[in-house]
C-alpha cells in the first residue's frame, strides 16, 4: 500500500473541453439572468399561480445534493470508515461547489436579484427561509475549516473528527431547513408536513452520493487516476440503502396524506390524475429513480459491475429531478382550496388546475447552476490538493479483500 | 368624521387618526417616509409603505370588513374595477401573470348546488403566514392589523405567496409604468390589497367598499372591529359569519356572511 499523496489535476485537451464547456453554459445562464431581470418574469413560463418552477427545482436540487456530497466526508471523518478518507477533501469542495450554484440559481431568480444585500442585512428571525440563509452561509464556513483542517499538515485526527462532527451535524440542519422551508406551508395539503425535513436528509443522502460518484468516478477518468472497482461497488451499495430509504419516506408521505379526506384531492391528483406530474411520479421518481437503480446495486451478478453503479447514480439524479419537480410545481398545480365543499372559479383561476411550461431562460438559468457546481469543483481540484493520485483498491482498503461492508 | 355607508348610516367616527391631513415639506423630510422613497419610474416617485404607513396605525383599531354574499351578485364586479383604478393595476391581456388585489370567486355548493358569488381579497390576518415567511420582513402587518409589503425590501422571492392560503398575491411579471404615488408598485416584487391604506389614512373608506355602496349593493362594510359603537362590529356581533380556512386560525379581518 502507498501513502495516500493528495495532487492538484493536470490540464489535459479533455480537461479544457470540459471546462470550455462548462463556461459557455454558465455564460448562457448569466445572459438568461440578465433577459429574466430585463423583461421580467413574464419571460419565465412562471405565474401567479405557479410561483416557483424549474430554477427552484435545480436550486433545491443542488443545495439538497451539496449537503449529501458531504456524506463520503462525514462517514470517513466521523463514523471512521478509513476507504472513504481519501475522498473526504472531494467530499467538502464538492458540497461547498452545489451549493454555491444552487444558491446562485436561487438569487438570480429573485424578482430583484440586486437587492441581495437586504437579504444579507434584513432579517425576519422567524422566517425559515431567513434561517436558511445562515444555514447556507455557515455551511460554507463550517465545511470550509473541515476542509482547512483536513489538507493542513499537522492537525490532529481528533480535531478533524471534531470539526467533521460539526459540519455533519450543521448539514443535517441545513436540509432540515431546506426541507422545512415546505413542511412549514400550513395552507398547502402537497406540503405541509413534518416529514418533509426528514424526507430532505434522505433524499440529501442520495442525491448527493449519486452526484458524488458520477463526479469522481469522472475526474478520475479524465485524469488517469486508477479508482478502485469494491470502492465504487461500497459506494453503490450506500447508494442502495440511501434510494430505500427516499422510497420509504415517500411511501409514508403519501399514504399518511390518503388517511387524510382533506387531503384526497391533491394525492388523487399527483399519484392519477395529475398527467405529467402523475408521470414523472411514478415513471421518474419511483421507477427510474427508485427501483431501477435499486435492482443496478444489489443484482448479485450485476451489482458489483461499475457500470450498474454509475447507471444507478444517473437514474438517481434523474429520479431527483423528477422528484422535485412534481413536489414543488404539481405541488402548486393543484389548486389551494379556499373553499372547502364548493366549486369554485374566477378569473385569477380558482379551482383550476394550473398549467406551466418552463421557458428556454428558466433551462438556461438552471442548467448553469450546474456547471457552476462542476467549474467550482474542477477549479478547486486544479488549483488545491483535493484529489489522491490514485484510489485503487489497494490503496483506499487494503485490509478489506471482499469489499463487503459499507 | 365620518363616513357613509349603506342606507344613509354612517360610520362612527375613526379615532384613530386626529389629524390625517397631508403632510408637510419639512414632516415629510422629517419621516421616515423620506427614507422610503423611490423613484421607480421618469418622473414617478412612489413611497413604499415605509415608516410612515406604520406609523399611522393606531393599535387599538382592527380594520376590518365585512362580505355579505347575499348582496353580492355575481354579474357585478364594481369593487373589483373600483380597485384597480385606484391602484393602478390592470389587465394587459396576460391573465396569468397580471396582478389581481381583488378577483370575484363564483361558487357552487358541491352539496346543495347554490350558487354564491363574493370578493376575495387580502384577508388581512391576525397571525398572516406572509409576513411569518417572509425572510427580510418586507411583508408586514401595521398595529391596526393591515397587512401591507414594504416595496423597498421585497427581494421577490415570492414566498409569500406559496404560504398565503388565500391566493391573494401577486408578483409583478412586467415592467410598469404610470404607477400612483399613493400606492406603489414595482417589477419583481409582490403586491395585494392595501386596505386602501392611503385612503384608510385620511379618514376615507376602501375604493371597492366605496364602489359598492354607489352602486346600491353594500355587500361590503368597513370599519373597526374593535369598535364596538362601529357597523362592522355590531353585525358581527348580530349576525352569524365566517373567515375563510378557519380552520388555520389565522383570524383574519375580513369575514363573509350568508356563506
Amino acid at each position: 500500500m502507498q501513502r495516500t499523496i493528495y495532487r492538484e489535476i493536470k490540464l489535459t485537451p479533455q480537461i479544457i473541453q470540459l471546462a470550455v464547456l462548462l463556461v459557455v453554459f454558465i455564460l448562457a445562464a448569466g445572459g438568461a439572468e440578465l433577459y429574466i431581470e430585463e423583461y421580467g418574469h413574464i419571460v419565465t413560463g412562471m405565474t401567479n399561480q405557479i410561483v416557483w418552477g424549474l430554477p427552484h427545482v435545480f436550486a433545491i436540487f443542488l443545495i439538497v445534493a451539496a449537503s449529501g456530497a458531504l456524506n463520503v466526508a462525514s462517514i470517513a471523518s466521523v463514523f471512521g470508515k478509513s476507504p472513504y478518507k481519501p475522498l473526504a477533501r472531494l467530499s467538502g469542495l464538492l458540497a461547498l461547489a452545489l451549493l454555491a450554484g444552487g444558491l446562485a440559481v436561487l438569487v438570480l431568480d429573485l424578482g430583484r436579484p440586486d437587492r441581495l444585500i437586504v437579504a444579507m442585512t434584513k432579517y425576519n428571525f422567524v422566517s425559515i427561509f431567513a434561517w436558511n440563509i445562515y444555514l447556507y452561509t455557515g455551511f460554507f464556513a463550517v465545511v470550509g475549516i473541515y476542509l482547512y483542517v483536513q489538507m493542513e499538515r499537522g492537525i490532529s485526527p481528533s480535531v478533524v473528527k471534531v470539526v467533521g462532527t460539526a459540519a455533519f451535524l450543521w448539514r443535517l440542519a441545513l436540509t432540515t431547513g431546506t426541507g422545512s422551508i415546505f413542511g412549514w406551508l400550513v395552507a398547502r395539503d402537497a406540503y405541509n408536513s413534518a416529514i418533509m425535513a426528514p424526507l430532505f436528509i434522505v433524499m440529501s443522502f442520495a442525491f448527493g452520493l449519486a452526484v458524488f460518484i458520477l463526479v469522481v468516478k469522472s475526474i478520475c477518468g479524465l485524469t488517469g487516476r486508477a479508482f478502485g472497482a469494491r470502492l465504487l461497488h461500497r459506494l453503490g451499495r450506500l447508494l442502495g440503502i440511501f434510494v430505500a430509504g427516499v422510497l420509504f419516506f415517500v411511501a409514508v408521505q403519501h399514504l399518511t396524506n390518503l388517511y387524510s379526506a382533506q387531503r384526497i384531492g391533491v394525492e388523487r391528483f399527483i399519484l392519477l390524475s395529475g398527467g405529467i406530474y402523475t408521470q414523472l411520479f411514478w415513471f421518474g421518481q419511483v421507477l427510474i429513480g427508485g427501483i431501477i437503480p435499486l435492482v443496478l446495486v444489489y443484482h448479485p451478478t450485476g451489482g458489483a459491475k461499475p457500470a450498474s453503479i454509475l447507471t444507478a447514480s444517473a437514474l438517481v439524479i434523474i429520479g431527483g429531478f423528477a422528484q422535485l419537480y412534481v413536489l414543488i410545481v404539481g405541488g402548486q398545480a393543484y389548486p389551494l382550496d379556499i373553499f372547502p365543499g364548493f366549486a369554485a372559479s374566477s378569473s385569477f383561476f380558482d379551482g383550476q388546475i394550473n398549467t406551466y411550461t418552463p421557458s428556454l431562460p428558466e433551462i438556461l438559468l438552471g442548467l448553469g447552476g450546474v456547471a457552476l457546481a462542476l467549474a467550482l469543483t474542477g477549479f478547486g481540484m486544479k488549483i488545491l490538493r483535493i484529489l489522491p493520485t490514485t484510489l485503487s483498491d489497494v490503496n483506499v482498503d487494503p485490509l478489506n479483500n471482499s469489499g463487503k461492508g459499507a | 368624521m365620518s363616513c357613509s355607508l349603506k342606507n344613509g348610516s354612517e360610520l362612527p367616527a375613526l379615532k384613530f387618526n386626529k389629524k390625517p391631513t397631508e403632510m408637510g415639506r419639512r414632516e415629510f423630510m422629517r419621516s421616515g417616509a423620506a427614507l422610503a422613497t423611490i423613484t421607480l419610474a421618469p418622473g414617478v416617485t412612489l413611497m413604499a409603505f415605509g415608516g410612515k404607513a406604520e406609523a399611522n396605525a393606531n393599535p387599538a383599531t382592527r380594520w376590518g370588513l365585512l362580505v355579505d354574499t347575499n348582496k353580492c351578485t355575481p354579474d357585478c364586479d364594481a369593487c373589483v374595477t373600483a380597485c384597480s383604478t385606484e391602484n393602478g393595476w390592470k389587465d394587459t391581456g396576460h391573465p396569468e401573470t397580471d396582478a389581481q388585489w381583488i378577483r370575484k370567486v363564483d361558487l357552487v355548493d358541491l352539496a346543495t348546488g347554490r350558487e354564491t358569488s363574493l370578493p376575495v381579497m387580502c384577508q388581512h390576518c391576525e397571525n398572516p403566514p406572509c409576513v411569518d415567511v417572509c425572510p427580510t420582513g418586507a411583508s408586514f402587518k401595521r398595529a391596526d392589523g393591515i397587512v401591507l409589503v414594504d416595496k423597498h425590501i421585497c427581494i421577490g422571492c415570492r414566498y409569500c405567496m406559496m404560504a398565503c392560503p388565500y391566493k391573494a398575491r401577486s408578483f409583478v411579471h412586467e415592467p410598469l409604468t404610470g404607477q400612483k404615488s399613493y400606492a406603489p408598485r414595482g417589477i419583481g416584487t409582490v403586491e395585494s390589497c392595501t386596505l386602501c391604506v392611503h385612503r384608510v389614512d385620511s379618514g376615507r373608506i376602501p375604493a371597492c367598499v366605496e364602489a359598492c355602496d354607489a352602486i346600491g349593493h353594500r355587500a361590503l362594510i368597513f370599519g373597526d372591529m374593535n369598535d364596538p359603537e362601529s357597523d362592522i362590529a355590531k353585525r358581527l356581533l348580530a349576525y352569524p359569519s365566517l373567515a375563510l380556512r378557519d380552520d388555520l386560525g389565522l383570524n383574519p379581518g375580513v369575514r363573509y356572511t350568508s356563506l
